[in-house]
């Protein structure tokens, strides 16, 4: 089933992103084309294929529980386009 | 010969002996970047005051008769590579004015061996593009024929090479983008295995499959690079604890009786280019007579790669970029009450058409009801690739083939057909979902004298096959020693 205007609007909105609305048309046809290029993995047989989700050779990676040094509050909010009394500002969140 | 022009290896030579200093390396390549980057457009930041004061102090390692093979040498590395201190932008207006609080551990490591760090190159917004258009910020050139492309995404990194305008540069692979680019700019480029270099501080397009590794003016240096940058960090869980080899050493060795494989679904590609074709067979046949055996093998699964990838790598950058909201960094946009009115504002504002395409196909992929269908299909498909590739190892040593179907292109030729570009990856993005390493180096050149790339495909954790193959190439060749007129 070809990706309707809608399809896109949704996704758009699913990735907190207001699509221009001069592109939206183009963006419709780009991914109907992108998505209809991917549904050739269709023709793969993958029945009990296990998937890859990373090339890593290690499963786990652990340490030790220690504790280790870390950014300080002032250099972690140095970047914070709104910060106070140690805390990133948002607008409000709970009416 | 001027001071930019040298290659690491031999300013090394230089800097040992004393007979140069690092600050007057370094003098001279920020003296060619004022002189060439206004044409060419490699960089987005230029770190002289400090990259002079990183040079004496280099200076005083080196009068004291220590330091290492890279004390001294000017180095440049792609803005997605974070630098305490100096803003990392990744070529996003949303990361425009971001000044990281940390270093990369390649930062550190370089820093470490004593490098010297004139900027900060330009690339396709969050590494996604093949070309550099896609930089928030400009365009950057084809130092051989200004007007083309360079490559991307680290196209920044291999005309700053080609141009001479730093000694060796760093980038970053998520499916060719430190090969094809290089093999646009006619410079040596080499994607190390998943897990050799630490991602610690790479700012994260797909987690799965990003690599950083070096681009170099020749085989000698990538081996050097290489290995100042390799290794285990306990900061990047998926960095691999196995002892980093003297990749110089590889170096010194003949290639006898090596197997090469070849590739049949690549070199029986509709869409490579008969020149491009060309030079690949007659690198092939220089590695013949040189001693090695070729034998043709097959990778079945080739013709899904593109597919495969075109939805693993959107479904992880939709994931790692939802962390762009304008709360803890980066852009924010939006006087408003309602804090998703604020995230979307700013991502919208922030991203440009590329990264938002790539969010939407990824976010599409992995909703509701369609995660089976796309990204599941696509894991498993990947894992076929792996398995077309352990296949093939049992019968070669290295894979050789293309990186590209074509040479560089006009800047704005394929920017509106983005199926088109993906295609472009599919030499190259096999290697980043199956984790093993890839390398370009030069091999010819089309009539009209835009380079052309060999690439060398090998088996994880073979980095060393790959340089001895790609160094006896080289030394047999002199692709390497042509520059582009400037």
């Amino acid at each position: 089933m070809p990706i309707t205007r809608q399809d896109v609007l949704h996704v758009a909105d699913l990735a907190r992103l207001d699509l221009d609305p001069a592109s939206i048309d183009a963006h419709v046809a780009q991914m109907a084309e992108i998505l209809a290029y991917v549904a050739k993995l269709d023709e793969v047989d993958t029945t009990g294929v296990p998937l890859t989700s990373h090339a890593s050779e290690r499963t786990n990676a652990f340490r030790e529980d220690e504790e280790q040094p870390g950014l300080s509050p002032e250099r972690a909010l140095s970047n914070a386009p709104g910060s106070e009394a140690q805390q990133f500002v948002v607008p409000k969140i709970v009416g | 010969m001027q001071l930019y022009e040298l290659t690491v290896g031999q300013a090394g030579k230089l800097l040992r002996r004393r007979e140069v200093s690092a600050t007057q390396i370094t003098r001279a390549v920020l003296e060619r970047i004022e002189t060439c980057d206004p044409r060419i457009g490699a960089y987005l930041a230029v770190t002289a005051d400090l990259a002079l004061a990183q040079a004496e102090a280099a200076d005083q390692v080196l009068a004291r008769g220590e330091g290492g093979p890279l004390t001294g040498i000017p180095i440049a590395v792609k803005d997605l590579i974070c630098t305490a201190g100096v803003a990392t932008t990744c070529g996003s207006r949303i990361l425009e004015h971001f000044i990281p609080p940390y270093d990369a551990t390649v930062m550190r490591m370089l820093a470490d061996a004593g490098a010297v760090m004139v900027g900060k190159l330009n690339m396709d917004e969050f590494a996604m593009g093949s070309t550099c258009e896609h930089s928030a910020f400009k365009p950057t050139h084809n130092p051989w024929r200004p007007g083309l492309i360079p490559g991307g995404s680290s196209g920044g990194s291999a005309a700053a090479v080609s141009a001479d305008m730093c000694l060796a540069a760093l980038g970053s692979d998520t499916g060719g983008s430190i090969r094809q680019p290089a093999a646009h700019c006619g410079v040596v480029g080499l994607k190390p295995t998943y897990g050799r270099v630490s991602r610690y501080g790479l700012v994260a397009f797909a987690s799965s499959l990003d690599q950083i590794g070096p681009l170099t003016k020749d085989v000698a240096d990538c081996a050097l690079v290489l290995g100042a940058i390799a290794g285990h960090d306990p900061a990047d869980s998926t960095s691999v604890p196995r002892e980093v080899p003297d990749y110089t050493a590889f170096l010194e060795t003949g290639i006898e009786g090596m197997r090469l494989g070849l590739p049949r679904e690549y070199y029986t590609l509709e869409g490579l280019d008969e020149e491009v074709a060309a030079a690949v067979r007659a690198a092939v046949a220089k590695l013949k007579e040189m001693g090695a055996t070729t034998v043709e093998v097959s990778l079945p699964h080739s013709a899904y790669a593109v597919a495969a990838y075109y939805i693993i790598a959107p479904a992880e950058a939709s994931s790692n970029l939802a962390r762009y909201d304008g709360v803890k960094y980066g852009l924010r946009k939006g006087d408003t009450d309602s804090l998703v009115e604020m995230y979307r504002q700013t991502r919208s504002a922030g991203f440009g058409a590329e990264v938002q395409r790539r969010i939407l196909i990824g976010t599409y992929c992995l909703s509701a009801g369609y995660y089976d269908a796309y990204y599941r299909k696509a894991s498993q498909v990947r894992t076929l690739i792996g398995r077309d590739f352990d296949a093939a190892f049992a019968h070669c040593d290295a894979i050789v083939a293309p990186v590209t179907p074509t040479a560089a292109f006009a800047i704005g030729e394929k920017i509106d057909d983005p199926l088109q570009m993906y295609l472009s990856d599919i030499f190259t993005l096999s290697a980043n979902m199956a984790g093993i390493p890839g390398m370009s180096v030069p091999c010819g050149f089309t009539a009209d004298g835009r380079p052309i790339g060999l690439q060398l495909l090998g088996r994880r954790f073979d980095e060393g096959t790959l340089l001895r193959l790609a160094y006896n190439f080289e030394q047999a060749t002199d692709f390497h020693r042509r520059k582009p007129a400037l």
